[in-house]
């Protein structure tokens, strides 16, 4: 790629970054949420395969699957912390701890302390989204040429 | 002359599809709606969160949001299965 596309490219990286794990993060205040956020820091990674060859991500692969299996496995974890009462059940709302203040009824400014279990479903399940599209953009890359079998 | 046989089909088909869609109901306002306004009234203080849509995807019905998400995992390990290095 030329030089205008790579200068270009390393300047917008962080801030597709910056911007997807605002997504992620302010699921529960804002429309967006884990899956949403996922898809467009999968979208920065697909712009550095793109732009600079997926050569440099090649060592990464090991790491991509280990990332994954952890944001399926927080995912679940958080779902039994309730298993008390049911499955999935939101023991944190409103409880005055991490995660638990109640927020003010009607329209209002967000607060990001609320939400109860939401936020860190919503970072597991970006995670999740995150690298298994990262994976896949990665794999299309580095085996998806030409068609010689 | 199986042209104008596909042709025709398309077109019964494309009828019937246009008769049913005439009969829906209009959109947003549904026969029963206990479950919806109970939604709207209490998600922020039962979940504490101002976003109804996460609420429900993340707690009301959560378990199809890990339904879900395994859908992604077996899509991730099909593109694996395919894409690979064929030892030769």
């Amino acid at each position: 790629m030329s030089v205008v596309v790579r200068t270009i490219a390393r300047i917008l990286f962080p801030m597709v970054l910056a911007f997807g794990l605002y997504i992620i993060m302010h699921g529960h205040l804002t429309p967006g949420g884990g899956f949403q956020g996922g898809a467009v820091v999968a979208s920065a990674i697909a712009l550095i395969v793109v732009v600079f060859g997926g050569e440099r991500l090649i060592r990464q692969k090991g790491v991509l699957s280990v990332l994954e299996d952890i944001g399926g496995a927080a995912f679940v974890a958080l779902a039994l912390v309730g298993i008390g009462a049911t499955f999935f059940r939101n023991v944190l709302a409103g409880g005055g701890g991490l995660f638990g203040v109640s927020p003010p009824f009607g329209p209002n400014p967000g607060i990001l302390n609320t939400g109860g279990t939401l936020p860190p479903m919503n970072l597991a399940v970006g995670l999740k989204v995150l690298t298994g599209l990262g994976s896949v953009v990665l794999l299309l890359y580095l085996y998806g040429g030409n068609d010689d079998r | 002359m199986s042209r104008f046989f596909y042709v025709g089909a398309l077109l019964v088909v494309f009828g019937f599809l246009v008769a049913a869609a005439s009969l829906l109901r209009p959109f947003g306002i549904p026969t029963v709606s206990e479950m919806d306004d109970h939604f709207i009234q209490n998600a922020q203080t039962e979940t504490g969160a101002n976003n109804a849509v996460t609420a429900v995807v993340f707690d009301y019905r959560g378990f199809d949001t890990l339904g879900e998400a395994t859908v992604l995992t077996t899509a991730v390990i099909g593109v694996m299965l395919i894409l690979r290095k064929v030892q030769k």
